[in-house]
């Protein structure tokens, strides 16, 4: 069993399981709170499937994406939660 | 060589992300929810990303890699405190069984939320331990 084949019918389906399962709670959420702690473990695993595939597929470049990635996710949990605490101040 | 350990390391990385979903999904509380999926995801994140500079041997490549896995070790628990704080002043519940909660008599409710107490500002704050 080579690598590629091992990614593909193990890793690659882990984490598309993982994503299904947090858009389960993203949709429930109780709270807006939970709503964005989902966004962002969303995200999160968005950075893992992009460098799976990066390994998967021999290219080193989608690595810089994952990079942009990493920074969006903390810059929208930062706006998102100034914004909800300016909203209860008023 | 490389190809295994690349399993071994992908395969325990992508676990600690499917555990950090089933927690997401499963657990009781808003904060227990958030002291799970920091945790793992940001283990699972780094595993991956460690895989990835095993198969392609090159400086760039782990440059990048450790860039990432920097940033994230860093900005993660800073956006989970600023979450944290946000969901305790507006006055998420917190589970029935929560055995202490240390900020508790030091915010008040009204009508917009949880709001700081105004009358012990003097001699009464919050003990650090």
């Amino acid at each position: 069993m080579t690598l590629a084949t091992y990614f593909d019918y193990v890793i690659f389906p882990i984490l598309i399981i993982s994503v299904v399962l947090i858009m389960i709670r993203l949709y429930k959420g109780p709270q807006v709170v939970d709503r964005v702690i989902a966004l962002d473990l969303i995200i999160t695993t968005g950075i893992a499937l992009i460098t799976a595939y990066s390994i998967r597929s021999g290219e080193p470049v989608l690595l810089d994406v994952a990079m942009i990635f990493a920074l969006i996710a903390f810059l929208g949990t930062i706006a998102f939660s100034f914004y909800l605490d300016k909203q209860i101040k008023k | 060589m490389t190809a295994i350990l690349t399993a071994i390391f992908s395969t325990i990385g992508a676990l600690a992300i499917l555990f950090a979903s089933i927690g997401i999904l499963r657990m009781p509380d808003f904060f227990l929810r958030l002291s799970v999926t920091v945790k793992a995801s940001t283990l699972g994140v780094g595993l991956l990303l460690i895989c990835a500079a095993f198969t392609f041997s090159d400086v760039s490549v782990t440059t990048k890699a450790i860039a990432i896995i920097f940033f994230l070790v860093l900005t993660t628990p800073v956006a989970a405190h600023m979450i944290g704080k946000t969901a305790y002043h507006t006055g998420v519940e917190i589970w029935k069984d929560t055995i202490i909660d240390e900020l508790k008599g030091f915010y008040e409710k009204n009508e917009s939320g949880m709001d700081k107490k105004a009358d012990d500002q003097a001699g009464n704050q919050p003990k650090l331990h």
